[in-house]
């Protein structure tokens, strides 16, 4: 588009401009390759870190309120714990608006479901499993849900825990942590899981609020008001917004 | 050629209001060999009587595996049965490719429903002749549902389709209340002597022409082999044969009984042979 | 983001690195070992899933059951392996209603290198050993490349610790460069032993190997599971 002229033509006068006698196609001006998709686009509006944790009864899920443009801290109130139904609860970190976008595609599969009324609900390990295909489809296209889920729930009784990222990998364990969270959180939770294998919800609860206490202190990117999504044979509730206890005290000491 | 002026496509109602070529293909069900179905409080089971189309050639099989949790028995064109069997395959693993999780019997029977309805609805497509027993087992516990190639499809408790399977219900009818308590041993048993009740006196049930299909709690679904089957055969074998069938085909209680029909519209059996 | 070194306006173009190119392939790691016998075959695949310095989780079977005759074992990149196992599952179900019967481990072994060359130019990135016992009942292994070059070996090491192990089967059981030796077969437990010796030392030299080991061993009596722990640092 740019060489157009060639060895005959005079040199040209100056750099990065239009030479004499050439058509010059402005920057953004999109002529000549509009028909180029741009796929694999990059994160706009992101969540930071989610915290989850099994305990004897059910399943944790933990995550802070915080948009980040960036790294302004844009908008100060985005839910990102989901109830799915009375069985599964799901978390998520990375692209806000990705995740609205599945979120809304989840929702209507659980409206679908109950339209049916046969009785049946979706479980946590058909979510996982239906999340994981759904995203590794979306990387083979090279156009990715920029997200890390994190799925929770009570399979037949069990408490269940799975992670799923953008290109489509996806465990189970009894302690997942993504983004910042699975450099600073997960040595915690991991550490007290190896203590206490099977901890009851209060314990469960004190571990989490800790890591999301240690997590705000530590990752730029993340926001003192959190919400803590706790699923159980009883059902589901999600807290929030809670707040992280701080005390700056220390600060001036750190250099 | 017609038995009347309203039955030239699937399209066209009659002025009472009814499709005669759907009634027509409800009666291939009928040609077909009789095939059995009922289920206790924990598993399901499938008896089909097998033929052979002549003395050259081998018994066609009668039930088919769908997935790990469901099978299907048939009556009535093979051909069709084994469209619809591939679908209901297709369907089960596409389910659990998915969302790794058996499909619930119930959900597989409204995707094959809807389907079949298709047929009925269009000038090129005609219904599939073949009535289907599909046996399954989910975590709502066993299940039994009869499809039609009107594409209704019933939930049962027991059921019998195909030829001369009215002394099978009549059977199954009579026991009914004994069904949920019984043990599966006492449930097949059950299936075999009302698949029994359908054969003329001089004909027996052996291995070669018992089909015997298993789901259940902790059970995937499995044809037995012929030892098994032969183990079964040989716990009603002493019994005496209750009656062997003898009166003229009686059109099967899902329409029958429905109550508010004037029994002189009933289907005449016959009139699909007539056609021809 | 990409737009920054867009090929399309060299004239704008700067040197700062381009930003979050999206790449749909990650390393999450393991190894693989597999032994075959005159009558058995002995798979084992470390739990470890990771990426990077990070730990996703310590107990991640990475040995699959295809059938009561076949076991595949995958180590490379997880979304593709999660993948290829989900779509190997369903084409045994498919073999088996349409032929009424299992598939061998022979024609398993084909099938795996048919799927993975119909990706040929987007490959599944794993190392896959498929392994079981053939239609004479004799152990085997079939070790692949990303792209579906399949081979068959009586050992095979694959996965993050695959050029660390080879070496060191080929001495142990393929006895090479070894003097004055005659004992050409292995045996089940000098197999096992071997196994659980390998993994001991992937452990110490490749972070992406460790925790545990999952074994199974395929004879004519079935197939049986067994497990032993790695260092976990």
């Amino acid at each position: 588009m740019f060489s157009t002229y060639d060895t005959f033509s005079a040199p040209s006068f100056w750099q990065n401009g239009p030479s004499p006698g050439v058509i010059y196609n402005f920057p953004g001006s999109q002529t000549g390759n509009s028909h180029l998709f741009q796929h694999s686009q990059a994160p706009v509006t992101t969540a930071t870190s989610i915290v989850a944790i099994t305990f004897n009864k059910g399943v944790l899920i933990a995550g802070d309120m915080l948009g980040s443009y960036g790294s302004l801290a844009r908008f100060r109130n985005c839910p990102r714990i989901m109830k799915v139904n009375d069985n599964v609860i799901l978390g998520a970190g990375g692209d806000y608006a990705d995740f609205q976008y599945v979120k809304d595609f989840i929702d209507q599969k659980v409206i679908d479901e109950q339209c049916l009324d046969d009785g049946f609900i979706m479980k946590p390990k058909s979510l996982y499993c239906w999340l994981t295909r759904i995203m590794y489809n979306r990387r083979s296209k090279f156009d990715p849900f920029w997200n890390n889920f994190v799925v929770g729930g009570l399979q037949d009784g069990e408490p269940f825990l799975g992670t799923i990222d953008k290109l489509g990998t996806s465990y189970e364990d009894k302690t997942i942590c993504t983004g910042y969270g699975a450099y600073m959180a997960t040595p915690l939770l991991r550490d007290a899981m190896d203590k206490n294998p099977n901890p009851t919800e209060q314990e469960a609860r004190d571990l989490v609020n800790r890591c999301m206490e240690v997590l705000y202190y530590r990752d730029a990117r993340s926001f003192p008001k959190y919400q803590l999504a706790v699923i159980t044979a009883d059902g589901v509730s999600i807290e929030g917004p809670l707040e992280v206890k701080q005390n700056w005290n220390l600060a001036h000491m750190i250099h | 050629m017609f038995r009347n002026q309203y039955d030239s496509d699937v399209t066209v109602w009659s002025p009472q209001g009814r499709l005669h070529q759907v009634e027509y293909a409800m009666e291939a069900v009928k040609l077909g060999s009789a095939t059995v179905s009922l289920k206790n409080a924990t598993h399901a089971v499938l008896i089909a009587l097998k033929r052979a189309s002549s003395e050259l050639a081998a018994y066609q099989k009668k039930i088919i595996p769908i997935d790990n949790h469901v099978g299907v028995t048939i009556s009535g064109l093979t051909a069709d049965a084994r469209i619809l069997s591939r679908y209901m395959r297709q369907e089960c693993l596409n389910y659990k490719y998915s969302l790794d999780t058996l499909m619930p019997v119930s959900r597989l029977i409204s995707y094959l429903g809807n389907k079949m309805q298709v047929c009925t609805q269009r000038y090129d497509r005609r219904p599939y002749g073949v009535g289907l027993l599909v046996a399954g087992y989910d975590e709502q516990g066993p299940h039994i549902y009869q499809t039609c190639p009107s594409a209704n499809y019933f939930d049962c408790k027991a059921m019998a389709i195909g030829a001369r399977s009215q002394s099978a219900r009549t059977y199954l009818e009579k026991h009914l209340s004994e069904f949920p308590e019984a043990s599966v041993e006492e449930t097949v048993k059950h299936g075999l002597r009302a698949l029994r009740d359908t054969l003329a006196n001089e004909v027996e049930l052996t291995t070669k022409n018992v089909s015997i299909g298993l789901v259940g709690k902790g059970q995937q679904f499995k044809i037995l082999d012929e030892n098994e089957t032969a183990a079964y055969l040989a716990m009603i074998a002493g019994e005496e044969r209750r009656s062997g069938y003898t009166g003229p085909e009686v059109p099967p209680p899902s329409r029958d009984e429905a109550g508010d029909q004037d029994p002189s519209r009933d289907p005449l059996p016959s009139v699909a042979m007539e056609t021809e | 983001m990409a737009s920054v070194a867009n090929p399309s306006f060299p004239d704008y173009s700067t040197q700062a690195p381009t930003q979050h190119m999206f790449s749909p392939y990650a390393d999450n790691g393991g190894s693989v070992v597999a032994i075959a016998g005159d009558d058995f075959v002995i798979i084992g695949a470390d739990t470890r899933l990771s990426a990077g310095f990070s730990i996703y989780t310590r107990e991640q079977n990475k040995l699959f059951r295809l059938s009561d005759n076949t076991v595949l074992g995958c180590a490379g990149c997880w979304c593709d392996t999660l993948t290829l196992t989900r779509i190997l599952k369903a084409r045994m179900q498919m073999y088996e209603q349409e032929h009424n019967k299992t598939m061998s481990t022979t024609a398993a072994a084909q099938m795996l290198s048919t799927m993975l060359y119909y990706k040929r130019f987007f490959p599944y990135y794993i190392s896959n050993i498929l392994v079981g016992l053939d239609n004479e009942g004799k152990g085997c292994v079939y070790s692949y490349d990303p792209i579906g070059h399949c081979e068959r070996a009586s050992y095979r090491a694959g996965g993050s610790a695959g050029a660390l192990l080879q070496p060191l089967l080929d001495n142990q059981i393929g006895l090479k460069n070894m003097q004055n030796v005659t004992n050409k077969t292995v045996t089940l437990d000098r197999a096992l032993a071997v196994v659980k010796d390998v993994f001991i030392s992937a452990a110490e030299r490749d972070i992406y190997t460790g925790d545990k080991i999952m074994i199974i061993i395929i004879t004519k009596n079935g197939i049986k599971e067994d497990s032993f722990d790695l260092r976990k640092d």
